[in-house]
């Protein structure tokens, strides 16, 4: 108790240098919590973009359907079981066949994905309705980053070639109606949307799919035999893994900045212990133990700390809340990793994170404070009575 | 071994490493000293004072040789009992006042206190008192940047003595002060010695402090050369040191 009032006084006694160092560390402080702030809000985000457009509340897959293995696409399909069919009837699903392809634009040919879909699905969150067949031309939706790396425009034809169940191949024509602008890659990069029954019809499978999306919300019932459920939480693995990958990158600020705060204390405990060792001979004369004056600065190292955290709270909070309503512009190049989060990232801080970014910064200064004492160790007190470092 | 002298020292010598050599601080000295004394080591610098203070004091350890203070042999006190021994009664009196710069002349008396552990209730009254017993209760709330150099060693003995411990060690107490605070704190000191049965033993090379005591130890180059009571100012008897 004495030492950590006389540490506290130390410390407050040392004036502007106290809070300069304080600053630096609240530095870190802020911007670590913002950087993970914003990583979780990222991850937040894109998981309900994923969601809402690709994988609803989970998806029953045919069980041969591997999404990355495309060769498996010919096995992987299946008639709807009675109790999928019921929820797709019931508009708590949507069925989704899935077919190796290919497209000759500007006569080259390119292997796609069709993908059928029910034009009036109210499951995913993009915009099938404008494939309504209306029994002219066989319509197609796709991805405004397909249509650029292909040249297709709206209005424009294609000629679509696939594989019937016997292995002939077959060939028709389809109308770009709609060129929908996405960021979700996986629904926009090498593929076709056309309306469920045509596709059905083309590669003769009447009333088969390959998998079928469960709207959000509705509780899965068991999937039925030949089928697998898999849940948000496995759908959303690999974005999970992409966006953490993101992060790692930013962190090389983080450590940057928490660098120079502790490079700042280490600093000003060497200076300390050097400047005040007449004083740690005083302390010594008057009846310290040395264990008690390596405490005393230790705990006086690891108050910077403390005042980095009410510093950090006192600018850093108000910021960061702004920041969490207002949100953050999303960087250039996320998009490209296919990652959709919107326009703009609202960071998402829980109070483990906070927690846990003091404590963590508490517990380093605390141990970057305690590294140079050992110098005080060596310290003779007559020597350092003197003036003189032993 | 021990006995009911407050320091016996016994063959005390101390050696320093110094580079490849080595100095001889204190060769053989054997010396003893009751409760109650004035006494000072008298010498050129160099001569060793500093190092018998240290010794006696547990800052330090002799290269052989042994010392016993208050009863305990001071080369088998282990870290924490030497530092409990100068907490509980052992003053020291530093040459540059040393007095903690945080805190005020309040504070800084109060801190041996509070290493004591000794209740608050009493502890404000003991402060003052010490405070009293130098004449400075009215500059408690000073920091000591805010004290002349004679009120700082005033504090600082207010410090050493608030404890009231059996034993005082002043090192060059006068040496950064001018003639009239000097008189002043040797006769505080002079004081103190009388009416808290304190035993003081300085270090010092100053005529002033010299002119104080009543026993007169003479170092040269670590060996004891003399050793004579004397009458200190103003009183009948013995010759003057
Ligand atoms: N820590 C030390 N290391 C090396 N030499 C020392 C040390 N302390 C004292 N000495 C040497 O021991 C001798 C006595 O020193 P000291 O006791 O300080 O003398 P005084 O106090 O009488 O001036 C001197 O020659 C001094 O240089
Ligand atoms: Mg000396």
């Amino acid at each position: 108790m004495l030492t950590l009032r006389l540490a506290l006084r130390n410390v407050l006694g040392t004036g502007i240098r106290a809070w300069l160092n304080a600053l630096i560390i609240s530095l870190a402080l802020v911007v670590a919590t913002w950087n993970q702030g914003l990583v979780s809000g990222m991850d937040e985000q894109a998981a309900q973009a994923a969601q809402a457009i690709e994988f609803g509340g989970g998806q029953y897959w045919q069980e041969k359907y591997d999404p990355f293995d495309p060769l498996t696409l010919d096995e992987a399909h299946a008639p709807l079981p009675p109790a999928l069919q019921a929820l797709v009837d019931d508009g708590r699903a949507a069925a989704v066949l899935v077919l190796q392809g290919s497209i000759y634009p500007r006569g080259r040919m390119r292997s796609i994905l069709l993908k059928g879909i029910d034009p009036g699905q109210p499951i995913l969150d993009f915009p099938t309705a404008k494939i309504t067949a209306d029994g002219g031309e066989l319509p197609a939706l796709i991805g405004g980053r397909f249509a650029k790396a292909v040249g297709l425009a709206r209005g424009d034809s294609v000629t679509l070639r696939w594989r019937e169940p016997g292995g002939a191949f077959n060939a028709q024509d389809a109308a770009v109606a709609h060129v929908m602008s996405t960021t979700v890659a996986s629904i926009d990069s090498n593929q076709l949307w056309l309306p469920l029954a045509k596709l059905q019809e083309m590669a003769r499978l009447p009333g088969e799919a390959t998998l079928v999306v469960l709207a959000r919300g509705t509780p899965p019932p068991a999937a039925p035999p030949g089928w697998t459920f898999r849940d948000a939480d496995y759908l959303l693995r690999d974005l999970r893994e992409l966006v953490k990958a993101k992060s790692y990158g930013r962190t090389i600020f983080l450590v940057i900045f928490l660098s120079l705060g502790m490079l700042a204390i280490f600093d000003t405990q060497v200076l300390a212990i050097f400047r005040r060792r007449r004083e740690i001979g005083t302390l010594v004369a008057l009846g310290f133990t040395r264990g008690q004056v390596i405490r005393l600065f230790t705990l006086e190292g690891a108050l910077y700390g403390v005042l980095a955290v009410i510093l950090g709270a006192l600018y850093g909070l108000p910021l960061l809340w702004l920041q969490a309503r207002a949100g953050f512009p999303v960087p250039a190049g996320t998009e490209d990793m296919g990652i959709s989060i919107g326009e703009r990232i609202y960071p998402a801080y829980s109070a483990g994170l906070i927690l846990g970014i003091v404590l963590v910064s508490l517990l380093v200064t605390t141990v970057v404070s305690l590294l140079p004492t050992r110098r005080i160790a060596r310290l003779k007190p007559t020597d350092a009575l003197r003036g003189r470092m032993s | 071994m021990a006995d009911d002298k407050l320091i016996r020292a016994e063959n005390l010598v101390k050696i320093f490493p110094m580079g490849s050599s080595q100095v001889t601080a204190l060769s053989q000295v054997t010396l003893s000293f009751q409760t109650g004394e004035f006494a000072g080591l008298v010498g050129p610098s160099g001569s060793g004072k500093t190092t018998f203070l240290n010794i006696v004091g547990t800052l330090d350890a002799p290269s052989s040789g042994s010392a016993f203070v208050l009863g305990r042999e001071v080369e088998s006190l282990s870290h924490r009992e030497a530092a409990g021994l100068r907490n509980r009664s052992i003053g020291f009196i530093f040459q540059t006042f040393n007095l903690l710069p945080v805190y005020t002349a309040y504070e800084n008396v109060e801190f041996p206190l509070l290493l004591l552990k000794t209740p608050a209730a009493q502890r404000r009254k003991m402060v003052m008192d010490a405070l009293d017993w130098v004449g400075l209760a009215d500059r408690a709330r000073s920091r000591p940047p805010q004290l002349s150099g004679g009120e700082s060693q005033r504090v600082a003995i207010a410090r050493a003595m608030v404890k009231r411990p059996p034993l005082l060690l002043a090192d060059e107490p006068t040496a950064n002060l001018d003639a009239e605070n000097s008189h002043h704190i040797l006769q505080t000191m002079e004081k103190l010695n009388r009416q808290l049965a304190t035993s003081f033993l300085f270090a010092t090379h100053d005529e002033k402090v010299i002119g104080y005591l009543r026993r007169k130890i003479t170092l040269v180059d670590g060996r004891v050369t003399r050793d004579e009571n004397c009458r200190p100012r103003g009183a009948e008897g013995t010759e003057p040191c």
